[in-house]
């Protein structure tokens, strides 16, 4: 049984069908890439999964449980965080604010404070900068900041959308060894990237998706070689 | 001096009442970004609840100042239920028409059960005497005012800042989806706004049928209106600026009452606003409007 099962899932934007029936699965421990062009729908399929946009059929199946049915707010203490496109810190908020906002739903104290720790081992930045505003840090640093928060509430899949979007190469290489760090401490990762050069470097496996399909998936280093790939998304 | 003194104590009385009933608005704005222009009314309700209670033989004033408060965190969670909830997803312009219609509805059903002519209310401080201090003497509907004002800014304050449900406010205000992502359960911290702003009107509502001893349908739509006002004139949004705001707001009244004349305060008041708006769009505490890139 897959960590997280999707079958056949349709969403809709009033009249418009945004996702017409994706089926995949993401199993414990794997880094997924969702791959595609600017419109293909990627955003919704993880919107749709942590609840933020209603899935109009098909079913979202995390550790066994319904999420189609579950409301936005409870899919996080399933274990399940998500990093927004964008980054979507809380910018009036202090940095430290923000990765107590992570947290939210965890109750012991203790235990929050040594995932503060872990995150801060891991981004330095953010704990040199804790008492910062967060809307006045770098676009590098609010992405590492967004980690940061998703990383508090001890995800064990993080759902990553576009985290290299608007960062210099210096912090895009960074922001995915990150990607890749945190996998290897044990959480899995599903990854939504127009970079797919670089995300098919790090995925496991992958798919390619079209306006709202699935048209082509595998394993990640035989997708980054696949001809239609090659043409369509790496630009060679 | 002395009059100078005493207009000033009043208006900063006065002033802190429009606080509070701007802390409801500014807070509702800020988490809903809808205008509850039933907010008022929701005053109105609170002065009728207490002035029924207290009127009745067994209730003690304290009593009845507690029914108060707890009918109108109700009635606000209520409506908000009942009316804004549904419009969730709607134009803001239907939420407006909607807050007015509750206004209007609250308004009617006042008049069907009160009639349309002001009561006298009594003070729920009506058997203390006033307090002299250096000449000046200061009604203790005065002094209540300004220190249970004082106190519940300073209780709103840490408990925005400092709980966790305070910080889901400042999250959900921020960002809707960023604050369900995080597990924020955006209804309930709604509602928990609503509940907060109108608890609050309840207190103004006591604090302001005591220092002006009347209630009728439309006491609350004038006060509502200028703590309107008061939280624009601090930006809407801001805590800290709904404080400010109303404090200056019922300073200015006061002042222009005394001395330039008690028909045009109301329209010096909204003077004062239009001048601030041209200055300073966004209002005294006001954020500036980022544009988005």
């Amino acid at each position: 049984m897959s960590m997280l099962h999707i079958e056949n899932l349709q969403v809709y934007y009033g009249a418009i069908n945004a996702i017409k029936g994706i089926s995949f699965e993401v199993e414990q421990g794997e880094i997924i890439a969702l791959i595609g062009a600017n419109g293909a729908g990627k955003t919704t399929i993880l919107h749709t999964i942590s609840g933020l946009v209603p899935a109009k059929s098909g079913s979202i199946t995390f550790n066994g449980t319904e999420l189609t049915k579950t409301p936005a707010h409870k899919i996080v203490s399933m274990g399940m965080a998500h990093v927004p496109e964008g980054r979507r810190i809380f910018q009036e908020l202090t940095v430290y604010e923000n990765l107590m906002l992570g947290a939210f739903t965890r109750k012991d104290k203790a235990e929050i404070e040594n995932t503060l720790e872990e995150v801060f081992k891991r981004f330095p930045r953010l704990e040199e900068r804790r008492t910062q505003i967060a809307g006045t840090l770098s676009g590098g640093e609010q992405q590492m900041l967004a980690m940061g928060r998703a990383l508090m509430s001890h995800p064990s899949i993080i759902l990553m959308d576009e985290p290299s979007m608007g960062l210099s190469p210096l912090y895009v290489s960074e922001i995915f060894d990150i990607i890749q760090s945190v996998n290897e401490s044990g959480t899995t990762v599903l990854l939504v990237e127009q970079n797919a050069k670089k995300a098919l470097s790090v995925a496991n496996r992958a798919y390619v998706l079209e306006t709202g399909k699935i048209v082509l998936s595998g394993d990640a280093h035989e997708l980054m070689n696949n001809d239609s790939v090659k043409k369509a998304y790496l630009g060679e | 001096m002395m009059s100078f003194i005493s207009y000033l104590v009043n208006g900063i009385s006065l002033g802190s009442i429009y606080a509070l009933i701007a802390l409801g608005y500014t807070m509702v704005y800020g988490i809903a970004k809808m205008l509850n222009f039933a907010h008022g009314d929701i005053i109105m309700v609170g002065g009728f609840t207490v002035f029924t209670a207290m009127s009745t033989e067994w209730c003690p004033v304290w009593l009845s100042v507690v029914i108060g408060i707890i009918v109108c965190t109700v009635l606000g969670v209520v409506v908000e239920k009942v009316a804004y909830k549904p419009l969730r997803n709607a134009s803001p312009l239907a939420v407006l028409i909607t807050a007015i219609g509750v206004s209007y509805l609250l308004q009617n059903v006042a008049l069907i059960i009160f009639g349309s002519a002001s009561q006298s209310f009594t003070s729920v401080v009506k058997n203390v005497a006033p307090v002299t201090i250096g000449g000046v003497t200061i009604s203790m509907e005065t002094i209540i005012s300004i220190v249970v004002s004082v106190i519940i800014m300073i209780c709103l304050t840490f408990f925005i800042n400092k709980t966790k449900a305070g910080k889901a406010m400042l999250a959900v205000s921020e960002d809707k989806g960023a604050a369900q992502l995080m597990g924020i359960n955006v209804n309930s911290t709604i509602s928990l706004t609503f509940a907060i702003g109108s608890a609050l009107a309840g207190v103004a509502s006591v604090l302001l049928c005591s220092s002006y001893p009347q209630i009728s349908p439309y006491t609350g739509s004038m006060p509502g209106i200028k703590a309107f006002v008061a939280a624009v004139f601090g930006g809407i949004g801001s805590i800290p600026g709904a404080m400010i705001g109303g404090i200056l707001l019922g300073v200015i009244e006061n002042l222009s009452k005394a001395y330039i004349s008690s028909q045009l305060s109301d329209a010096i008041v909204f003077l004062v606003l239009i001048v601030v708006l041209i200055v300073k769009p966004t209002g005294i505490m006001g954020k500036k409007i980022n544009e988005k890139v």
